[in-house]
């Protein structure tokens, strides 16, 4: 008796998978590959077609009319429409990301360039777009951004997570209209956010250019995005938390300060590095609103005010080679410091809730 | 209850036993502050978009008021000068509706293209992708929706400009006979077309993420169904996953299309803004309502930058409208069944 248990615990069987590719069927893949790319440069050599494009659309064809041949033999009808199916839909998903290595690539490669160690130490009251790029610095738009960036996380996370907890822990009457209009906020355009605070703050009030109207455009685009991420994590907190607070005599408030809000402190930093990383690259309403200065401006109340997005902004538009370089090195610089918002942000929402 | 029970009198405590606390259901002070201000600060997105209303009504009236209809249906942007040297608003016509078809043009290119595209790639995310190919896709396209609006621009018009060129090109030779793809003048860059093709692309993520999602709530036990009765991938997804997810996708591409019409500064960069109306999507002239306010706003007068808050203020309603009848559309898709 013993003897058998040993052996059938040895002996495990492996869970087999008979849906799984055989060697044949990889080989037979394979040659639908190779047959396709075979027919795609006979194709385009003997037709009046050219270009990668051609390439690409006519092996694209021919994989799909091959596939399908095959499968329509091979397995009949039915598999042959799956297979179709299968080649568009993984077409789609090609064309979706190659935008995306496309854009990584293209930053990299003209914005490296424009590179160098006195563009993070000087700015460019000295020296114009259309200089050589050794001239000037970016010094003071990653000034500018920073402290704009500060001063809507100041102004706009503490309202979105106010808002997160009424949506989770009040849940009152006003709930449902207040999750529709947060909604509807993430949709503002930001041109829009930037003409309302002209209309607010500039126009009757400060009847001048700074940073504090900038951030507080921001902040208006920030809002939803913290709302609802926050939202999001308050609602992975568990009941039991709330209850045991409340059983220890707590009040709501002392409840959601010391349990609730503690126990998702991670998950609303993720929410606020989402919020940043959504705004930080935010050019329209900083062009209508920061006045955008060359120098180092550190009073976020008077005073134009430079940013990364107002930096790559000029440079494009003024067009020389000099300056468009300058705006993909600018891109550059922001394209990091959302990269590392986006897999900071990444890193801490994976981390299990509630430590 | 029987004089068994020792139970001290209401007033009769000393020092010894502490008071009796008094149990209600009231809230306490403390709470009822906090509640006061979590609601208040619940309340703001409320305050803060009747603000923008408000203050874009009260700065566009006089404009809207002298333009009349005039304003949605007239195609002609001319501030004319009094002997004053102010703004006449009388003579002067502003007029937004070259603006508004551009508008409506490029985002309905972007929606076109993109949303297929998006719900394709959905499609293979949840249906086909390999365990480590989904994860690294599902990050790649969450990223790209954290790219700032002036990359797409740059890129539009530094990369795809070319290949998109020479697609128009390609699409005006064959199918030059639809009147949408006609052009009297063979001028290909910086057209709607190419707008079009860098917004398809900017609303991938957000149309993708959401179509994803409500693929991924299909019902598991009506998959496995239609697998137990034979179906192919392809036959379960058009008898199962496509009706439970039609209405959740119709609302992701409206929220897409918002995205897409309120866009200023990806548009202002790759297109060529001219004031008129044109339906011709390959030549190169158009605009949105966005990018007109952005590139007028740097030599507008301060009458004509009231006439920009008009304008603003129909762009947000118009915004404001789609985005809400989307987040209907999606929150009934996730909640209704």
């Amino acid at each position: 008796m013993a003897n058998d248990v040993i052996v059938s615990t040895n002996s495990t069987p492996k869970p087999r998978q008979p849906w799984a590719a055989s060697p044949k069927d990889r080989v037979e893949t394979a040659l639908l590959f190779v047959g396709a790319a075979i027919a795609s440069f006979i194709l385009v050599a003997i037709t009046p077609l050219k270009g990668k494009l051609a390439y690409v659309a006519v092996f694209f064809i021919a994989f799909i009319a091959i596939d399908f041949a095959f499968n329509y033999i091979k397995r009949g009808n039915a598999a042959a429409k799956d297979s179709i199916f299968r080649g568009f839909v993984t077409a789609a998903i090609v064309i979706a990301v190659m935008p995306i290595i496309s854009i990584l690539a293209t930053v990299w490669i003209r914005g490296h360039k424009g590179l160098h160690w006195t563009l993070f130490t000087t700015d460019m009251h000295s020296a114009t777009y259309t200089d050589p790029v050794s001239h000037g610095g970016l010094l003071h738009a990653m000034l500018g951004t920073a402290l704009l960036v500060i001063f809507a996380i100041v102004l706009s996370v503490p309202i979105g997570i106010l808002t997160a907890i009424y949506l989770t822990e009040i849940n009152g009457r006003f709930a449902r209209p207040i999750r529709f209009l947060v909604q509807a906020m993430s949709g503002v355009p930001s041109i829009v956010a930037g003409l309302f605070i002209l209309a607010a703050i500039v126009y009757p009030m400060t009847k001048q250019y700074n940073g504090v109207e900038g951030s507080l455009a921001l902040a208006i685009l920030m809002i939803p995005t913290v709302a609802r991420a926050s939202e999001e994590v308050l609602l992975l907190i568990p009941g039991d938390l709330r209850e045991a607070g409340v059983a220890l005599g707590g009040t709501q408030w002392r409840t959601v300060a010391m349990v609730v809000v503690p126990a998702a402190r991670s998950g609303l930093i993720t929410a606020m590095i989402l919020g940043v990383a959504r705004i930080a690259g935010e050019t329209a309403p900083l062009v209508l609103l920061t006045g955008g200065g060359d120098t180092k401006n550190a009073n976020m109340f008077h005073g134009p005010m430079g940013s990364l997005p107002y930096y790559i902004w000029k440079g494009f538009t003024q067009g020389t080679p000099e300056s468009v370089t300058r705006a993909w090195a600018g891109i550059l610089v922001l394209l990091v410091l959302v990269l590392v918002l986006f897999g900071l942000a990444r890193y801490l929402g994976n981390r299990k809730v509630g430590k | 209850m029987s004089s068994t029970l020792i139970e001290p009198k209401p007033g009769a405590s000393n020092g010894a036993t502490p008071a009796k606390r008094e149990i209600t259901t009231k809230p306490r002070f403390s709470d009822k502050v906090f509640r006061g201000v979590v609601t208040g600060g619940g309340l703001s997105s409320l305050v803060i978009l009747g603000l923008i209303l408000g203050f874009l009504l009260f700065e566009g009236y006089a404009t809207l008021k002298s333009q009349g209809i005039h304003f949605l249906t007239g195609s002609n942007w001319q501030a004319v000068q009094n002997d004053a040297g102010t703004i006449d608003l009388k003579a002067s016509h502003f007029g937004i509706a070259a603006m508004l078809v551009g508008t409506l043009v490029v985002a309905t290119i972007a929606i076109v293209v993109g949303v297929p595209l998006s719900v394709g790639a959905a499609i293979y995310l949840t249906f086909y992708a390999p365990n480590f190919l989904k994860k690294l896709m599902v990050t790649m396209i969450d990223l790209m929706a954290a790219f700032p609006s002036i990359l797409f621009g740059l890129w539009g018009f530094f990369i795809l400009e070319g290949s998109a060129e020479y697609w128009a090109k390609i699409l005006h030779k064959y199918l030059g006979f639809i009147p949408i793809f006609k052009m009297e003048v063979p001028y290909f860059s910086r057209s709607p077309f190419i707008a079009g093709l860098v917004l398809a692309i900017m609303i991938i993520p957000i149309v993708t993420s959401i179509s994803r999602e409500i693929f991924s709530q299909t019902p598991l036990d009506r998959i496995q169904a239609a697998y137990a009765l034979g179906a192919t991938r392809w036959a379960m997804i058009r008898a199962v996953a496509f009706p439970y997810a039609r209405s959740g996708i119709v609302g992701g591409a409206m929220l897409g299309l918002g995205r897409a019409m309120g866009e200023t500064v990806a548009v202002y960069t790759v297109l060529n803004i001219v004031y008129k109306v044109n339906f011709h999507v390959l030549i190169s002239a158009g605009g949105n309502v966005a990018s007109m306010i952005l590139a007028k706003f740097g030599e507008a007068s301060p009458a004509e930058v009231k006439a920009l808050m008009a304008a603003g203020l129909v762009l947000f309603i118009v915004t404001l409208i789609v985005n809400s009848l989307a987040t209907v559309i999606v929150s009934r898709s996730k909640a209704g069944r």
